[in-house]
C-alpha cells in the first residue's frame, strides 16, 4: 500500500485512479469486514438499477451520467444527497438489513430502491 | 400545431369542450383567449398592430444560467439573446414574469449572472422557483433574493391593471413517485387570497410545473393543480402560464386557459418521443429557433389575454 501512494499521485486522476482505490479497497480492508461496494448510475431520469440487493456493510455510490442534476434522497430522510451534477457521485454505507426505498427530491417520479441482506446471509 | 374547432361566435362556448393544443416552437403563433377558449389569430405582427393593448406583459423561463452542457453551451448568452428581444418590442412591457428555473444549480454566482442579465431589460421581475433554484444546501438563495416578501415558501400575488396575478410554489417537499405540489398551506392562501374578488376579475396564475398533467410518465404535472384551478371556478379568464418542460403547450378547459413557455437556455423533447426529459441537443442553427419569450396582452373591457411565443429567432 505505501509503495502503491507515490505511483498513484504521479498519475492523471480517472480510471487508474479508481482501479487503484478499488484494488486498495479490497486488499487492506481491516479483518476482511467490509462488504465489496456496489454502483447505481444515474441516467436517462432513471437510476438504474432500480432496485440493488447488497450485503449489509456495503457501501452504494450513485453517479449522475445525465446533463441534468438529481438528488439521491431516502423517502425515510435516513440520507440525501447534495445536488449531483453531471459525473458528481454520493456514497452511503447500508449497514443494517432491511428494504431502503429512495427518489430524487428534485424529480420525484425517479425511484428506486436498495435491499439489504444480512452480511453472512449465505444466498447470493 | 393545431387549432381550436371552435366557430367565430364566442358566446357559443361548449364549456364542458376540452381542447387541447400544441404549438411547436418556431411558429409564432398568436393566441387570442375569449370566453376561455383560443383561437389563432395570425401571425404575431399583423395581429399587433390589429390590437393595441392596455397591459402588456412578458414571460420568460427556464433560464438555467450556469447550464453548460452540448445541448447549449452557452445559457447566459440565449439568456442575454431573449433580453435583447425583450428590449426591442415595439410596446414596452409592463413588467416580467419568470417562472423558474433561473439558474441551473442555485449557485450564488449563477444567480448574480441571471440577475445581471435580466436587468438589462430595465423591467420589474416577478418571479416564483424551479427545482434547479432550491438546490443550494440551505436552500435560502432564492428566498433571499425573491422572495423576502412573499408567503410561505415563496407564493405571492398582486394586481395590475385589473388583472389578478397569483404566483405559485410546487417544487418544494417534493415526495417519493408524485409530481409537482403545492400543499395545504399555499391552497388555503389561495382561497382566501381570491375569496374577495369579483368574478369578473381576470386572473393570471404562474407557477414552475405545469398545473395540469402534461406527461406523468416524466412527472410533467402537479399533483394538487386541480384543487387550485377548482378554487378559480367563479373567475369568467383564469390563464395559467408555466415552465418547466421547455416547450409550448396549449391546453384550454371551460374559463381556464394552460400555457407552457419556452426555455431560453435548452429544449426539451416533446412527451414520450425521447428515453428522458433530458435537454434535447439539436443542430446549432436551429437552437435559437426553440428557444424564446413570451408576450401576453391583456385587452380591458375583453377579458381575453393574447399569448404569443416569440422564439429568439423565427
Ligand atoms: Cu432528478
Amino acid at each position: 500500500m505505501q509503495s502503491l501512494r507515490p505511483e498513484r499521485r504521479s498519475r492523471p486522476l480517472g480510471a487508474v485512479l479508481l482501479v487503484a482505490a478499488f484494488v486498495a479497497a479490497t486488499l487492506f480492508l481491516p479483518g476482511g469486514a467490509r462488504a465489496e461496494d456496489a454502483a447505481v448510475q444515474i441516467d436517462d431520469f432513471a437510476f438504474s438499477p432500480p432496485s440493488l440487493t447488497v450485503k449489509a456493510g456495503t457501501t452504494v455510490t450513485w453517479r449522475n451520467k445525465d446533463d441534468i442534476p438529481h438528488t439521491v434522497a431516502s423517502s425515510t430522510r435516513m440520507f440525501k444527497s447534495k445536488a449531483l451534477d453531471t459525473d458528481d457521485s454520493y456514497s452511503f454505507t447500508f449497514n443494517e438489513p432491511g428494504s431502503y426505498g429512495y427518489f430524487c427530491s428534485l424529480h420525484p417520479h425517479m425511484t428506486g430502491k436498495i435491499v439489504v441482506e444480512p452480511a453472512n446471509h449465505a444466498a447470493q | 400545431m393545431s387549432e381550436s374547432k371552435k366557430t367565430d361566435d364566442d358566446r357559443g362556448v361548449n364549456r364542458r369542450k376540452v381542447l387541447e393544443c400544441m404549438t411547436w416552437a418556431g411558429t409564432g403563433v398568436l393566441w387570442t383567449i375569449s370566453g376561455g377558449v383560443p383561437r389563432s389569430l395570425g401571425i404575431i405582427d399583423q395581429a399587433l398592430a390589429a390590437e393595441p393593448s392596455k397591459l402588456t406583459f412578458l414571460q420568460i423561463s427556464d433560464s438555467h444560467v450556469g447550464f453548460d452542457k452540448p445541448a447549449n453551451p452557452n445559457a447566459i448568452g440565449t439568456l442575454q439573446e431573449a433580453i435583447g428581444k425583450i428590449k426591442s418590442l415595439p410596446a414596452r412591457p409592463s413588467f416580467m414574469i419568470h417562472t423558474g428555473d433561473i439558474t441551473h444549480l442555485s449557485k450564488p454566482a449563477e444567480f448574480d449572472n441571471a440577475d445581471r442579465a435580466i436587468s438589462e431589460a430595465g423591467l420589474d421581475v416577478h418571479y416564483v422557483p424551479g427545482e434547479h433554484d432550491l438546490i443550494d444546501e440551505e436552500v435560502k438563495f432564492y428566498r433571499e433574493r425573491y422572495g423576502k416578501n412573499a408567503k410561505g415558501s415563496g407564493w405571492y400575488s398582486f394586481d395590475a391593471d385589473g388583472v389578478h396575478f397569483i404566483g405559485l410554489v410546487n417544487v418544494m417537499n417534493l415526495e417519493a413517485g408524485k409530481l409537482g405540489k403545492l400543499g395545504e398551506e399555499q391552497l388555503k392562501w389561495l382561497q382566501d387570497d381570491v375569496a374577495g374578488r369579483t368574478a369578473s376579475t381576470p386572473v393570471v396564475v404562474f407557477a414552475h410545473i405545469p398545473l395540469w398533467t402534461v406527461y406523468e410518465q416524466w412527472g410533467w404535472g402537479t399533483d394538487d393543480g386541480a384543487r387550485a384551478i377548482s378554487l378559480l371556478k367563479k373567475f369568467g379568464s383564469v390563464t395559467v402560464l408555466n415552465g418547466h418542460i421547455h416547450q409550448v403547450m396549449q391546453k384550454v378547459e371551460g374559463n381556464v386557459a394552460f400555457h407552457t413557455a419556452l426555455s431560453t437556455a435548452f429544449p426539451q423533447p416533446a412527451p414520450g418521443t425521447a428515453p428522458s426529459p433530458g435537454p434535447l441537443k439539436v443542430p446549432d442553427d436551429k437552437l435559437r429557433s426553440l428557444l424564446g419569450i413570451t408576450d401576453v396582452n391583456f385587452v380591458r373591457g375583453q377579458q381575453r389575454l393574447a399569448i404569443i411565443d416569440k422564439p429568439l429567432q423565427g
